[in-house]
């Protein structure tokens, strides 16, 4: 009955009502599109990241992140390799080599950034193989593939012929001539620019490199376990040889960009939430002043204050989940489209600063549950603390003056 | 024995730095059974006395012992309960729910009672039958006159068994057609069931009826008659 008193009661001024649940309708909606689309884009920003660039995890020789010379790099042991994938939570290592050089055609010449991969795993982890516009990975083993961006720079095509001038490990100097075996599109703009991939034994023979590598990527089994994990590992190594880094420690600006970023959505909800809040705070002063009279009435007959409390808590937790339902309703049809497809900012000018920092210029709406039950939760008990001025009200009143007015 | 008894009751308000007082040492015993009017003129204490009776407002001295049970010692809690194990209230108007049936509003004083669904659902039947609304059982307030909803209020204080019912000036908000009618149906379950009636009113029709009256002026009793109907 109290259940059916609170449910009747969201009735009697149905406009009143329906305003109420509307504005919580209102900003949750908002809500949950600002925040699936906020942490959409971070989390695509990680991926482009994560992916091709730094991976979870990785190893290096110590030091190796802040140098980035082949100096730094580490022998690719078998025991190494054991250790890590002895390592609880590690599902495999993919070994990189990484360095800089002059890339030239004879017509023109420009730096690249080398990389030395095993394209098997590369694809099978990091889906490395996804961007191939045109020609193959590796074909017999050798070859040189280029990103999009670097073959556009040349004018090359598969086939075509590129020269690799630089210098190896320990100095020695460190050429090579390749054919061009396919084109890659990168997500990342940055690295699409610049990035070209030559099998890992090619790149370890240019640089003179041999069983080195600069980096062993750890590719966790539960990637949201990484943190942990970066600890697990750092415990089983030598850390006077060798450095364990993850992603947030590698690339902490993004980290920090996107804090700030999400601190400047979050604010902006709270002042929303603040908004919505002053209306739902009307709708329950002008509710319980209207009933002071039946409050009155009904605790002279005998009804505990609790249980007349407990009805009016119920019927603005209705109120305010009429409005979260209505919210989720409307929320994940788009939310859905635009986590399968991503709104696309290339071309316009936010993103270009997209490109501008590396990433893909794209907006996917994340369909994270977690942002749902989040913002439905802080929407409701909002209601609930708000309607906690009705239960301090029905705990004060006094049956004989509220029946007097 | 005395269902309602009062001893050296008063209560007084401030205004300002004029002290009412209200209700001016009452001694009043009432009996199971009793049919009463508390009658005086606007003004003369009638509404604080029944207060203090129910249990609505607490003496600024002296004793209100219910059933034995000495009520101004009670805590909030505490009084909230007796009144629903022994007080049935009739107030002037809008005694009731607005979102519950007429059915509803009864039952749901059973319900404050924890009392099953089948007794719950038979008594309120079976009450707004002897107040003449078995027909009006799934109606709202809203839809029914004022004197019909007064029969409800009647009906709902009878459903928890009081020890006896308190009804200040029931008929004000109604017709002589409708006033006539709830006294009849009061006086009706005053007989048959022995229910005891205490009344605040300036109704002359309600006085005609009463058994006993007793008048109040400036918060003291002036008479007190028990007469024979
Ligand atoms: N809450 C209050 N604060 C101050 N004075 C009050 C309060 N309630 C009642 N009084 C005063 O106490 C006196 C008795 O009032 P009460 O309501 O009991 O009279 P009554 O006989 O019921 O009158 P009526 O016939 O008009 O209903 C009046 O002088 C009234 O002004
Ligand atoms: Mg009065």
């Amino acid at each position: 009955m109290i259940l059916k008193l609170a449910w009747r009661n969201i009735w009697r001024n149905k406009r009143r009502s329906l305003l109420t649940a509307g504005s919580v309708l209102f900003a949750l909606f908002f809500a949950l599109i600002m925040r699936s689309m906020q942490l959409g884009v971070y989390d695509n920003m990680v991926q482009n990241v994560v992916n091709i660039s730094t991976g979870y995890i990785q190893v290096h020789g110590k030091d190796f992140w802040d140098e980035k010379t082949l100096e730094y790099s580490m022998e690719q042991t078998d025991s190494l390799e054991h250790t890590l994938l002895a390592t609880e939570g590690v599902a495999d290592v993919v070994p990189r080599l990484e360095s800089f050089s002059l890339a030239s055609t004879g017509r023109a010449t420009k730096a690249a950034m080398i990389l030395g991969i095993d394209a098997e795993k590369e694809s099978r982890y990091f889906d490395f193989d996804e961007g191939l516009t045109k020609g193959q990975i590796f074909p017999d083993g050798n070859g040189i593939l280029l990103s999009e961006g670097l073959a556009e720079y040349f004018k090359l095509d598969i086939h075509d012929t590129l020269v690799l001038i630089g210098q190896g490990y320990h100095g020695i100097s460190a050429n090579g001539k390749y054919h061009v075996s396919g084109i890659l599109k990168l997500r990342s703009p940055e690295l699409n620019k610049q990035l070209a991939f030559l099998p890992l034994r090619e790149a370890q023979f240019l640089f003179g490199a041999q069983h080195r590598v600069t980096s062993l990527v750890v590719v966790p089994e539960d990637h949201d376990e990484f943190a942990g994990l970066t600890q697990e590992i750092r415990s089983e190594l030598d850390t006077t040889t060798y450095e364990v880094m993850n992603w947030r420690e590698m690339m902490p600006e993004l980290v920090q960009a996107i804090q700030a970023d999400s601190a400047g959505g979050l604010i902006m909800l709270f002042v929303l939430y603040l908004v919505i809040s002053f209306g739902i705070f009307g709708t329950i002063l002008m509710m319980t002043s209207e009933r002071q009279y039946e409050y009155g009435i009904l605790i002279s007959i005998g009804m505990k204050r609790g249980k007349l409390a407990l009805t009016v808590l119920l019927e603005t937790f209705f109120l305010s989940v009429l409005g979260v339902i209505g919210a989720c309703l409307l929320a994940l049809p788009p939310v859905f489209y635009y986590h399968a497809h991503p709104i696309n900012l290339a071309g316009e000018q936010m993103g270009n600063a997209y490109e501008e920092y590396g990433f893909e210029p794209v907006i996917p709406a994340s369909n994270d549950p977690s942002i749902i039950l989040t913002h439905s939760v802080i929407v409701v008990i909002i209601t609930l603390v708000l309607a906690l001025y009705a239960v301090w009200k029905i705990y004060r009143l006094q049956p004989v003056k509220a029946m007097h007015s | 024995m005395a269902v309602i008894e009062t001893h050296n009751l008063e209560r007084t308000y401030q205004d300002g730095n004029q002290v009412i007082r209200a209700v001016d040492g009452i001694d009043l015993q009432i009996q199971e059974g009793e049919f009463t009017a508390i009658v005086g003129p606007s003004g003369s204490g009638k509404t604080t006395l029944l207060n203090l009776i129910g249990g609505l407002d607490k003496p600024t001295s002296g004793e209100v012992i219910i059933a034995g049970t000495p009520i101004h010692e009670l805590s909030d809690n505490a009084m909230i309960d007796f009144r629903l194990k022994h007080i049935g209230f009739v107030f002037q108007a809008y005694n009731l729910i607005p979102v519950l049936t007429a059915a509803e509003n009864v039952e749901f004083i059973m319900l404050l009672q924890k009392k099953s669904k089948e007794e719950r659902r038979q008594r309120s039947h079976q009450l707004l039958e002897a107040v003449g609304l078995g027909d009006r059982l799934t109606k709202r307030p809203g839809e029914l006159s004022g004197g019909q909803q007064q029969r409800v209020a009647v009906a709902r204080a009878l459903a928890s068994r009081p020890s006896f019912v308190l009804a200040d000036e029931p008929t004000a908000n109604l017709d002589s057609h409708s006033t006539a009618n709830l006294l009849d149906i009061m006086a009706r379950l005053n007989e048959e069931e022995h229910m005891t009636f205490v009344f605040a009113t300036h109704d002359q029709r309600v006085i005609d009826r009463a058994k006993r009256v007793v008048t109040v002026e400036d918060g003291k009793i002036k008479s007190d008659e028990s007469l024979d109907r």
